[in-house]
């Protein structure tokens, strides 16, 4: 009996660009078929047929995870995270390689998987369950305490068309989150719901984790990834490419996000933009890279303009988003003239408090209702400020402000004030 | 947490057997052990379809009962009274009610196999099952529309005095053809469903000729006897001159017909079987 729960080996998934469309229409196999009979009814068959539009989303992965470790799969868009999980919770096959996992898997690539609108939040529950691998009696077991931690109690007998959206979401994690396979396949499940209810959830996967169960749990915040993974695997372009402790692995995964932007140095512009922004640094304070901001301000900020033809009714608009796409801020400049050619804009902000993470300007400029140019400006803007709050996940907010804080013992001031006023009254 | 968490079973690896993941090979065409351990997931597609069919239906499970017999009655009138089709000396209603019984339910039972897996594709892309519980749930959920029909057909067989013979015994091996030949093309069609979505389109048109191959509207007699046994390689011919055979004694025993038949259900279901396995692991990226 050996102690490893799950060991890939050399597992590889290939995909092919476009190949959906190229299999919605039987047409196209028709004259195909004339030369190769029978060979339509297969998928992806004819190697020629697809040249060169193919590409490993995932290759050559090879791990070992031993029982009770709590792994956590970190990586840009697009580095496989998603593939290896689905590979390994069985979703699709892998194109070359082989991976063995011991024991009872269940994965949540998605919450909710299977729910029905026009059932009820019971019947929901007893379908999910299902699906997700749980027996009959098993579910009857748990099902109040999923009902309890769903907060919908009241509702169970409704169908699940009358729930919120929080609603089913919550009931949906719930019902995942009683799921007890020795092995958890975990796609970022996490964002759901509000924020009492994600950090409620974060309690149930920290219980989870210290259960001695195999875990391995994908996620974009690090901040997840650190508190609840011991080791951390690090894809990149569908390759590992560092595995090892999560202390480890997060920071140089941190490190290598700033080195990306670092590379390429001063302004990052597209030269080709004749009509609209052309790039955009972080000012002041001066810094190594124009956009990493390491201090909480005063922080000036550069947009750069180019305009082809004058502009007699611009209307511009700036927001700022955080990495899931919450607005930050939002404003918006009317009614300016500007002339062709080149023009800065400049924003001063007196102080940018907010949590480390990565951030994205967004910016726009029209003539009138037209538009000239949105911009998702590239690259991101990295806050890496000292943290001036509670590290714990739950108690992590997206201020970041230092705080001066002060206690007195109000008792005596109290009596000092009495003790006055009672002068006072007797002269 | 305030509620208490119960600890994890501990459970040793070796309790389960392990998963092995790699690439699928060979023509093993169904895994009978690892189906039975998702039989109660079986169950569960069952029972849910069966749920959500009449849900917001203003006369509900009704639908089973008037579909056939309103079909019943314009057939009466048109193949039986007005074109005169020979009906083996049975009453119209019951000649065609007969009939109709097997093909509703085939008719519901393929179709609904031929869609589940598109249907469902939000659940295949996320999580594993092996995937041919899905035509499988849809054959057997439209057995309890088949079961309510049924019991329709006795209150007519009371009202026209028929009394079954003996032979009523051989129709649970008819209604299981039936079943075998819905699941047969729809393993087929529901796997090249999932490729291309023309299946779709071409389902009614499919139903439509499919019917007028099978003996429903008139009987196999009117086939000529030397042709019989290619009548028969439509498995339906089997199952419908068997329904009326064995449920009112009336006609011939599908002998011949019935051998071809179960030769071509047999063929189908293994083909389907051996295909839906095939596309099983690609199923995930192609639906």
């Amino acid at each position: 009996m050996s102690d490893i729960a799950i060991s890939a080996n050399r597992l590889g998934k290939r995909y092919r660009l476009g190949a959906l469309r190229r299999q919605t229409s039987i047409r196209e196999r028709l004259s195909d078929t004339l030369r190769a009979p029978f060979r339509w009814l297969r998928p992806n068959r004819d190697e020629s047929h697809m040249g060169p539009r193919e590409f490993w989303a995932l290759r050559d992965v090879s791990f070992e995870i031993r029982n009770g470790d709590v792994v956590g799969l970190i990586g840009r868009n697009g580095a496989g995270k998603s593939t290896l999980l689905k590979i390994l919770s069985r979703v699709t096959q892998p194109t070359e390689g082989s991976a063995e996992i011991h024991g009872r898997v269940g994965s949540l690539l998605e919450v909710g998987t299977g729910f029905h609108l026009e059932l009820t939040g019971r019947e929901n529950t007893y379908l999910n369950g299902a699906i997700l691998g749980m027996g009959r009696r098993e579910i009857s077991r748990k099902f109040d305490e999923i009902v309890a931690f769903a907060e919908v109690a009241d509702f169970i007998d409704t169908p699940l068309k009358h729930y919120s959206t929080g609603m089913q979401m919550r009931l949906a994690f719930a019902v995942a989150a009683h799921l007890e396979p020795e092995t958890l396949l975990i796609d970022e499940v996490l964002a759901v719901g509000d924020m009492a209810f994600q950090k409620k959830c974060l309690g149930k996967m920290g219980e989870v984790a210290s259960g001695g169960r195999t875990i391995v749990f994908v996620s974009h915040q690090l901040n997840q990834i650190r508190r609840l993974c011991k080791k951390a695997i690090w894809l990149d372009h569908g390759k590992i490419f560092k595995i090892g402790p999560t202390a480890e692995i997060a920071g140089a995964y941190e490190t290598s996000m700033m080195d990306r932007s670092e590379g390429s140095k001063g302004i990052v512009g597209l030269p080709e933009v004749c009509n609209g922004f052309v790039s955009w640094e972080i000012v002041e304070p001066r810094a190594e890279t124009p956009n990493i901001l390491t201090t909480s301000g005063p922080v000036r900020i550069k947009f750069v303009l180019r305009l082809s033809k004058p502009v007699s009714d611009g209307h511009h608009g700036i927001a700022l988003f955080n990495h899931e796409r919450q607005l930050m801020w939002g404003w918006a400049a009317h009614n300016l003239q500007l002339t062709e050619g080149t023009h800065e804009i400049h924003y001063l902000f007196p102080t940018l408090p907010l949590r480390p993470g990565l951030y994205n300007w967004d910016v726009s400029l029209f003539d009138g209702v037209k538009e000239i140019d949105r911009w998702a400006c590239f690259p991101e803007m990295t806050i890496a400020t000292e943290i001036h709050q509670d590290l714990r996940d739950e108690w992590n907010g997206i201020l970041n402000v230092p705080c001066e804080f002060g206690i007195r013992n109000m008792e005596n001031i109290a009596v000092v004030g009495a003790a006055e006023r009672a002068r006072g009254e007797s002269q | 947490m305030a509620v208490p968490q119960a600890q994890p079973a501990m459970i040793a690896p070796n309790e389960y057997p392990s998963v092995h993941i790699a690439a699928r090979r060979g023509w093993l065409a169904l895994d009978l052990p690892e189906l039975w351990a998702y039989r109660e997931l079986l169950y569960f597609f069952v029972w849910r379809d069966i749920k959500v069919r009449y849900k917001q239906t203003a006369i509900g499970a009704a639908w089973a009962v008037l579909q056939p017999v309103m079909t019943m009655l314009v057939f009466s009138l048109f193949f039986g009274r007005l074109a005169r089709i020979p009906s083996q000396g049975l009453p119209y209603p019951v000649f065609y009610y007969c009939a109709l019984l097997p093909w509703m339910y085939f008719s519901t039972a393929m179709q609904g196999a031929t869609n589940i897996v598109v249907d469902q594709q939000r659940v295949i892309t996320k999580i594993y099952f092996p995937r041919v519980v899905l035509p499988i749930a849809a054959v057997l959920s439209g057995l309890l529309d088949f079961a309510i029909s049924f019991v329709v057909f006795l209150a007519i067989m009371v009202y026209y005095r028929i009394v079954p013979t003996a032979a009523i015994i051989w129709l649970p091996g008819f209604t299981l053809l039936a079943i075998l030949t819905a699941l047969g093309v729809g393993l087929w069609l529901s796997a090249l469903n999932a490729l291309y979505r023309d299946v779709r389109y071409v389902l009614p048109f499919l139903v439509q000729f499919w019917m007028f191959a099978s003996p429903v509207a008139y009987p196999s007699s009117l086939v000529p006897e030397k042709w019989r046994w290619l009548y028969g390689l439509n498995p339906m011919a089997g199952v419908i001159e068997g329904f009326r055979w064995a449920l009112t004694g009336h006609g011939q025993p599908p002998g011949i017909l019935l051998a071809t038949s179960s030769a071509a259900v047999l063929l189908l279901v293994l083909s389907g079987l051996v295909y839906f396995h095939a596309m099983e692991g690609t199923i995930a990226d192609v639906v």
